[in-house]
């Protein structure tokens, strides 16, 4: 069992106990400790339960690559499912939970799985989808979704905060190991701005671990100079997480949000000119039988363990590996007293300085051994079963240990190389992956934009010179003197004697061995499964990564992909370059979506816009909804009304008497010079340049498609100035869009575009009434005959400036009063006190919306969903015929859009009058070729009409003008189809005396 | 995350204040165009594996439209220039052929 050791432990601090609990048990650790290291010094080593066959794990790393011990952390809103234990650092009353198990972990149901492991082997979850059929639906979908996932969700919004932050640099290095300080400093004496992250509470990578008292010197020192940089940034605790385009970095930043004012993440987007990736190598576990019992760890972090924490992973470990560093392990142990039964090495002959200094120690070491099973089980371990690695796995000898410590070698941790684009090389010789110097990840020149320093490059040995080659790449490439950074202080170590590759352990091991040697810890990928995945046919690495889950757990597979794409080269007979790698994809680690969203939520998701009358609005009862970013009133509610009550009344008091609508939203694009006619000739499918000063035509504009993109008025105000109004939705849009073509098509047309949108609040006066309301205002003369329909007029109303038109869109006599934005609430009060007697009332969005339906008029997004053109609206009165060109004009001809048999817009009435549910879609006869029942249409607007008392709704049917009268079949899903006539879309006012008087 | 130089206002421009045009130097097509030259215009695309060059608006700067040559591979840029153009400038050619020898643009046709 694991425990505390009475001496030592570089990170902790003894004075300072913490205590913490763990599934509700109270433990104590010491200010310093990870979660994962306080855990272990409790002797607790099951931590969790894997994925799909639940069976016991324990903590396998000492870093951000430890597939098992994922643990939820805290309660309510800070709950944080899925933490790696061996990331999280200790803090006094933390709370943290096992995952995966019910009804506990020591006694989890799940673990039944374990038993059913033959009826569940790769691609099971695909399987189930072939057949039979429905057992998919009824069977497989319901028990999979119930037992899919790691942790659970926090169900309350999370109280901390994150930011995000932009920076900018010269030379980005990722990883503070002796690579990557040695490289940080020579950049930053050479005067470049440099930014150093380490994803680790402390610089100084695996130095003072590896290479005891004079490694941690090396980093101390090294640590001193930077901090005397004025021109280097250290950022601790922060993992460089994703290499982008051009030298775009994110970063990630763990904070403790009781020292850094509620501030959990900050997640840091940077732009680097150049990047060193020196984030150093992983272990990779052995693929041997019970490889995943708790207490089989790698056997870099037992020495972590051993000598950041003082935590002793057992009394007896067994070293099982293929490398001379494993020995490391040994030398760690038994200096700190604990017993090391045996080392097995997996190579015929072990020959190394580090070998030889463990013999020297009276440690044994068994050459060209392997493990065949480990003893034990949730409880730990308990010995293992020795055999030859170049046999079948007869067992030579058992021996009892509490812990193994393993290693298969090492990986560079080539993420952040790879994930712009740098291609990886097969180094033979040290049977690893490691960055290609001649395809390096590019930047905007075509030039290398990040190289590779260190361990991450593959020098496992050679650091420090292979630092200072990498620095002075970089110098070069910013234009920088490598002369101007003095040669550092640093010694390489004596190389070690080489490794023989081991992918499976003992290599001649049968069906029943390979079934018990797990490749992805936390996804239950073993290697029976991957080799089954080959003869399946996935020979891709893709292919067999997807069928076999292989690499898709959190972990993203940092320990089993190298493994496993070996087993996979094995099965196929290929080389291991031949089968390559999975494609590595940021993020490094997992990134919690607070840091994502930063400061994004609430609030501040999203700008919000309002008009100059919204704090009116917002006194007033309205009842707001989102159009855009805008917030406009649906309707103003009265004590007592629901939303369809207050629609009505609104409705009725404005065709009735008066009512006041806030257009202030309305896009109102100013278009000035010599060519403006031309130009909005082009845009809209009518003539403007015809349009005389002091009149306003209706107008539409199409894409170059031919569909429609928006409608509105455009008046003309002089000679050579038209104000275009546009949709709410519409005014950024149709303002981009007039731009793209004056800047790129027509360049040498004289014309200028001037979005005024805010510059003026607009409110239609609208009803009977309207006239004598404004003319109460006193200012103008809005008589019939001074201003007819269709008009517009500058002038003065209650003393403000104004533009006048005489446009409607609900059908009723109609001014629409443009003033200055400053004075728009201003004026709005001034109308609601001069209609006080004559009824006046504010409508609202909805109002509006019923309004323009009883009338036929179309709205944008509506009628129109980017496949309808102003012909199928029955708008060909809109369109100049005669014009040579405007936009769409082309489109239009093409067959499909003068095909006969187009839906066209028609009213639509139900027999019964109820209103036809949102969505419905006309029915056809027969069914199509999927068996879906054909459709000939579909409603585009459908409301209860207060005007006329029943359901009016507009829609779209096929040759729909033509069968005026018919009676058509309307169905939505969940409900009964409903039979409405054909009629005219025009169902109020059809001559449109109202609005013309 | 591309970075793009905005050739009006000068300013090194993140992606997020850009907003991508599609392919440049695109001809026109109006009403008397026939049936398959309508059909080019409005649909046909290159979509060439290397030099492309396309139409990005400094949306949240300057507003103005400009043309990039970036490389869809490398996302190599080999430069910006004003839209106000029917065919690239000769600089950015050459940069390009420096990269490709032989690349001529609309060489797809």
């Amino acid at each position: 069992m694991s425990t505390r050791l009475a001496t030592g432990g570089r990170r902790i601090d003894r004075t300072r106990p913490l205590d913490f609990t763990f599934n509700g048990r109270p433990m104590r650790g010491f200010e310093g400790d990870t979660l994962a290291s306080a855990l272990l010094a409790n002797g607790q080593g099951l931590i969790g339960r894997s994925f799909k066959y639940h069976r016991p794990r324990g903590i396998v790393a000492s870093g951000p690559e430890e597939p098992n011990a994922l643990v939820g952390l805290g309660a309510g809103g800070r709950f944080e499912p899925n933490a790696r234990a061996t990331q999280v650092p200790l803090r006094d009353g933390l709370a943290a939970e096992s995952q995966n198990h019910w009804p506990s972990l020591e006694w989890d149901l799940g673990a039944v799985n374990a038993r059913l492991a033959r009826f569940l082997p790769a691609g099971f979850y695909y399987k189930t989808f072939i057949h039979p059929r429905r057992f998919w639906k009824h069977v497989f979908e319901p028990a999979i979704r119930q037992s899919a996932g790691l942790g659970r969700p926090p169900r309350e919004p999370d109280p901390d905060r994150y930011e995000q932050a932009y920076a900018f640099c010269d030379v980005l290095v990722a990883g503070a190991g002796i690579a990557g300080m040695q490289a940080a400093l020579a950049a930053a004496r050479a005067g470049l701005s440099v930014w150093l992250v380490e994803q680790a509470p402390l610089p100084g990578g695996r130095a003072p671990v590896d290479h005891g008292a004079p490694g941690a010197a090396l980093a101390a020192a090294l640590a001193a100079e930077l901090a005397a940089m004025p021109n280097l940034t250290l950022r601790l605790r922060t993992a460089a997480v994703g290499l982008y385009d051009h030298g775009y970095v994110l970063l990630d930043e763990a904070l403790d949000p009781a020292a850094a004012g509620g501030l959990r993440q900050r997640l840091w987007r940077l732009r680097a000119r150049q990047v060193i990736v020196a984030t150093g190598a992983i272990e990779r576990p052995l693929a041997f039988p019970g490889n995943d019992l708790p207490g089989v760890m790698l056997a870099s972090a037992v020495r972590d363990y051993l000598a950041d924490f003082a935590v002793s992973p057992g009394d007896r470990t067994v070293i099982v590996t293929n490398n001379d560093d494993a020995y490391r392990t040994a030398l760690a142990l038994h200096a700190a007293g604990l017993a090391v039964p045996a080392v097995l090495d997996a190579r015929p002959e072990v020959t190394g300085a580090l070998p030889a200094q463990v013999r020297a120690a009276g440690i044994r070491v068994e050459p060209g051994r392997g493990i065949a099973a480990v003893r034990g089980g949730r409880g730990g371990v308990g010995g293992v079963a020795v055999c030859l690695q170049a046999g079948e796995g007869a067992v030579l000898e058992e021996i009892a240990c509490d812990a193994v410590a393993m290693s298969g070698g090492w990986s560079p941790a080539v993420h952040l190389w790879s994930h712009c684009g740098g291609r990886l090389l097969w180094d033979e010789a040290q049977a690893l992956f490691r960055p290609d110097p001649d395809r390096p990840p590019t930047g905007a020149d075509g030039r290398a934009m990040a190289r590779a320093a260190g361990a991450a490059n593959g020098a496992l040995q050679a650091v420090a010179a292979d630092a200072r080659r990498a620095a002075e790449a970089v110098l070069r490439a910013l234009g920088a003197d490598p002369a101007a950074a003095p040669p550092l202080p640093a010694e390489d170590p004596p190389p070690e004697a080489p490794i023989l590759p081991v992918w499976v352990m003992p290599q001649g091991a049968g069906p029943k061995l390979k079934a018990k040697m797990w490749l992805d810890f936390q996804n239950d990928v073993k290697v029976s499964d991957v080799e089954l995945a080959q003869r399946e046919g996935y020979e891709s690495v893709e292919h067999a990564k997807r069928y076999t889950t292989l690499g898709m757990a959190t972990d993203q597979g940092k320990l089993s992909n190298i493994n496993g794409l070996a087993v996979l080269a094995q099965a196929r007979g290929a080389a291991i370059p031949e089968v390559g790698t999975t494609t590595f994809r940021p993020p490094w680690t997992p990134v919690t979506l607070g840091a994502l969203a930063g400061e994004a939520r609430g609030a501040l998701f999203q700008p919000l816009r309002r008009t100059p009358i919204d704090p009116w609005h917002a006194a007033n009862g309205a009842d707001f909804e989102p159009v855009g970013l805008w917030r406009r009133p649906y309707c103003f509610r009265r004590p007592g009304e629901d939303r369809a009550a207050a629609v009505a009344r609104e409705v009725l008091n404005t065709r009735n008497r008066v009512g006041l609508l806030d257009a202030s939203t309305l896009g109102k694009i100013l278009v000035k010079g010599p060519d403006a006619g031309r130009f909005l000739d082009m845009l809209y499918t009518g003539r403007m340049s015809t349009l005389p000063v002091g009149r306003c035509r209706y107008g539409l504009m199409c894409s170059e498609n031919g569909f429609l993109i928006d409608d509105g008025v455009a008046a003309r105000l002089d000679g050579d100035t038209w104000l275009c109004h546009t949709t709410t939705g519409g005014a950024d849009r149709i303002h981009a869009h007039m731009e793209d073509w004056l800047q790129t098509e027509w360049w040498d047309w004289k014309v200028h575009t001037l979005n005024l949108t805010e510059a003026f609040a607009q409110i239609a006066v609208v009803g009977p009434e309207a006239r004598r309301l404004l003319e109460r205002l006193g200012g103008m003369d809005l008589s019939r005959a001074a201003l007819p329909f269709l008009h517009w007029a500058e002038g003065t109303l209650a003393g403000i400036p104004a533009r006048v038109f005489r446009i409607s869109f609900s059908g009723e006599l109609s001014y629409e009063v443009a003033v200055p934005a400053g004075r728009g609430l201003e004026f709005w009060q001034a109308c609601l006190a001069a209609g006080a007697d004559l009824g006046v009332m504010p409508y609202g969005t909805e109002a509006l919306h019923v309004m323009r339906a009883e009338k036929g008029f179309i709205m944008i997004g509506d009628e129109t969903d980017g496949t309808v053109i102003p012909q199928d609206l029955g708008l060909d009165w809109a369109i100049a015929r005669n014009k040579p060109d405007y936009l769409g004009k082309r489109a239009q001809m093409r067959p499909e859009m003068t095909r006969p048999d187009r839906w066209r817009l028609v009213g639509l009435e139900t027999l019964d009058g109820s209103v036809i549910p949102e969505g419905a879609q006309a029915l056809g006869e027969g069914t199509n070729a999927n068996g879906q029942r054909n459709v000939i249409g579909r409603v585009t607007s459908t409301y209860r009409s207060p005007t006329l008392g029943r359901g009016i709704a507009l829609g779209l049917v096929a040759r729909g003008p033509e069968r005026m009268g018919e009676v058509i079949r309307l169905a939505a899903p969940g409900i009964a189809p409903v039979a409405a006539r054909i009629v005219s879309p025009v169902f109020h006012d059809p001559e449109g005396r109202r609005q013309d008087v | 995350m591309l970075l793009l130089t905005c050739p009006y206002c000068g300013i090194a421009a993140e992606e997020t204040e850009l907003a991508p045009g599609g392919a440049a130097h695109l001809t026109r097509a109006g009403p008397e165009a026939s049936d398959a030259a309508f059909d080019a215009y409005l649909f046909l695309r290159d979509n060439p594996k290397g030099p492309h060059l396309e139409r990005w608006r400094h949306a949240m700067g300057c507003g103005k439209w400009f043309l990039a040559a970036r490389d869809t591979v490398t996302h190599e840029v080999y430069g910006t220039y004003p839209a106000q153009t029917r065919e690239p400038p000769a600089e950015v050619v050459a940069r390009i052929r420096a990269r490709h020898p032989g690349w001529s643009w609309r060489s797809a046709g």
